[in-house]
């Protein structure tokens, strides 16, 4: 047999039908929901009269537009409230396991699938949320679908699907003391762009993605659909088996051995082709930082933003233009020493405990800056019960950060969490687009330690001056 | 779905690169329960001031957009968030083709099943249509489907690649979901097998 990649395995795998000239009928083996993207879907099954054919490979959260203030300060508006009651009686009528608003088990999606252990090996798995690309990190074949496809997954558990090329990212070397996960994936996006993976699935590899732990990997996969990528891999192993064992859904016992023997066949055979390779040198990444309003617009935190030279094409300067006036930046400067107003540690891409606990290193006797906003939004209960065990709540609110329910929050500020317009945020989350954070608000992507690192100056700092100190 | 066969309209020209869905339709809108009334709200941080009243500057403001089906976009349009509310915006305000260099994934997906054209043409017919239509934004332009062809200046006969299900799907005004509902015997010996 050819060597074939994990994207291929798990493809193979799970295509029902394939016609001629058609779209593969393609299985789906987990559907997570949420508030935002499902309403539309439930509406057009009881209007054709279906049913959700598997409600037991379906689950749903809330957490778009849930609040993360404590229970007692909650303000959720009209439209949010009956967005909110709408999953709920929907979950009742078609019978789908629900994580509601205030349940311990709830979170944010992309953070209690991995977490509860619905996440694994193998699977295909999808959800009305572009950053379904973070599930790939066990060797899951995940990504985000529109409301029309909710809509036919939860009526036939299928996808119409054609298959996309495979984008080998390799990442060899090891990351220096300060470097993070996020700083290699947002390297990437400054690499390629936010349309470079565009029609690609990623499949990550080399030795620092190896180095990495599951949620490390899980902020590297989240971000590929910010490389335009719909979906990000990483071949399952030793890392991924002891993070999900023991975990709630998954197989226990003999069925446990058992699966772990099939997914340790999942890898990338030795001889299989990818259409397309990038490589990246972790020995030479450092802390990097977004300047502009989309996730390539990134460079080393201190380096000089580039100037309307360095682009060669009329649009990618018009778009540099653009975005240098939205933001209110100088191009060619540096961004060390920007003031900042506001500093957002959490979003699916960075509120898993090993986040929490770099950001607290950092806080750890030190203080906020005079005048800055700091919100520390824990991804799910489960991580906000972890963090508060260990003492971090204690060391954020010393530091005088607001520490926060689970939630989206300042992610997609459509839960009362914003910026005002005008203000700067350094935030941990993966997305600048204009009023992202909030209509007029400005957003420096970045590492939760050079997040934290922000907090403490008050301006965009190199993390490693305060790791050192 | 409503059928796609052919399209004659003026355009709206938005050279930006990028355009990204929190800007076709922020999240704030993302609230709604139902797919309807979404055009008013497209592009919305950039469309209207901050009291509320048309920004003048905004090129769907101006009158010359008015009535137009076609939009001309910049590479990479509609990356971002997989909210089919996109979609459900630039038809609601009644865009019917987009034509770009480049597509994001989703949104192109989520196009499709709303019976919005994505035209993807190459980087000099992209400029030559879009200079035109700076100049006069009374050009009007036709998307063919069947021939997959885009006309309308002089000399200008340009193709665009769409694959042949959604084609048939958008030529005929078929639904997905009814499709993917007539495998239900296959699916469900697929189901059976692997337990
Ligand atoms: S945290 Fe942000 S990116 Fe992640 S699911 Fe929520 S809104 Fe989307």
């Amino acid at each position: 047999m050819e060597p074939r990649t994990l994207f291929q395995k798990v493809w193979d795998e799970h295509v029902v039908v394939q016609e001629p000239d058609r779209p593969a009928v393609l299985y789906i083996d987990l559907q997570l929901i949420h508030e935002v993207t499902s309403p539309q879907a439930f509406t057009g099954l009881r209007e054709r009269g279906l049913k959700v054919r598997r409600p037991d490979k379906t689950i749903a959260t809330m957490d778009h537009s849930t609040p993360t203030l404590p229970k007692a300060l909650w303000v959720i508006d009209d439209q949010a409230k009956a967005q909110l009651a709408q999953l709920e009686s929907n979950c009742k009528e078609f019978g789908v396991e629900l994580f509601p608003l205030g349940d311990s088990r709830n979170g944010i999606v992309h953070v209690i699938g991995p977490e509860r252990g619905f996440t694994q090996p193998g699977k295909t798995i999808v959800c009305g949320d572009s950053h379904t690309s973070t599930h790939g990190a066990f060797g899951a074949l995940a990504f985000g679908i529109g409301t029309s496809e909710v809509e036919h997954v939860l009526a036939t558990q299928c996808l119409l699907q054609r298959k996309a090329k495979t984008l080998e990212v390799r990442v060899e070397g090891q990351l220096m003391p300060g470097v993070t996960a996020k700083d290699i994936i947002l390297a990437l996006c400054a690499e390629i762009g936010t349309g470079g993976g565009t029609g690609h699935v990623i499949e990550f590899n080399g030795s620092a993605i190896r180095g990495l732990d599951m949620e490390g990997r899980m902020t590297v996969c989240n971000m590929s659909i910010e490389a335009g990528a719909r979906a990000g891999m990483i071949g399952p192993d030793e890392t991924t088996f002891e993070y999900l064992k023991g975990r709630e859904r998954v197989p226990q016992g003999a069925d446990w051995d058992a699966a772990v023997e099939r997914w340790s066949q999942l890898c990338t055979d030795e001889g299989a082709k990818f259409d397309k390779t990038v490589i990246i040198d972790a020995n030479k990444l450092e802390p990097m930082i977004t300047y502009g309003t989309n996730p390539g617009m990134g460079m080393q935190i201190s380096e000089p933003m580039p100037t309307l030279e360095s682009f060669d094409d009329f649009s990618q300067q018009a778009a540099f233009e653009k975005a240098m006036l939205y933001m209110d930046l100088e191009p060619g400067q540096p961004l060390l020493g920007k003031k900042i107003d506001v500093v957002f540690i959490g979003s699916c891409t960075n509120s898993r405990i090993s986040d929490l606990r770099m950001a607290a290193g950092v806080f750890s006797g030190r203080k906020v800056a005079d005048g800055v906003r700091t919100l520390v939004g824990p991804g799910s209960h489960d991580i906000k019960k972890q963090a508060e065990s260990e003492g971090l709540d204690q060391i954020f609110k010393e530091a005088g950060a607001e520490w926060r329910e689970p939630g989206c929050s300042m992610c997609i500020a459509m839960n009362g969490d914003n910026l005002e317009p005008g203000q700067y945020a350094v935030s941990t989350s993966n997305r600048n687009f204009e009023g992202r954070q909030g209509k007029g608000g400005r957003t420096f992507l970045a590492s939760p330690l050079t997040a934290a690192a922000a907090a403490i100056t008050g301006a965009v700092t190199d993390p490693r001056s305060l790791l050192l100190s | 779905m409503a059928k796609f066969t052919t399209l004659t309209s003026h355009a709206v020209p938005l050279p930006a690169e990028n355009v990204d869905t929190d800007q076709i339709i922020p999240a704030r809108f993302l609230k709604v329960t139902d797919k309807h009334g979404l055009g008013d709200s497209l592009f919305c941080d950039w469309r209207y001031l901050k009291d509320g009243s048309d920004n003048p500057d905004f090129v769907l403001n101006e009158a010359a957009s008015q009535g137009a089906q076609i939009l001309i976009a910049g590479n990479n349009f509609g990356s971002g968030s997989s909210r089919e509310h996109a979609p459900w915006a630039l038809v609601g305000w009644g865009f019917r083709a987009i034509i770009s260099t480049g597509f994001a994934d989703i949104f192109k997906s989520n196009s499709l099943k709303n019976g919005l054209l994505p035209v993807e043409v190459s980087a000099d017919v992209y400029k030559a249509l879009m200079e035109a239509v700076q100049l006069d934004r009374s050009t009007r332009i036709t998307i063919d489907l069947p021939t997959q062809s885009v006309t309308g200046l002089d000399g200008l006969e340009a193709t665009f690649p769409i694959d042949a299900f959604s084609k048939h799907c958008l030529l005929e005004g078929i639904d997905q979901l009814g499709y993917l509902l007539s495998f239900d015997e296959q699916i469900t010996s697929y189901e059976q097998q692997r337990t």
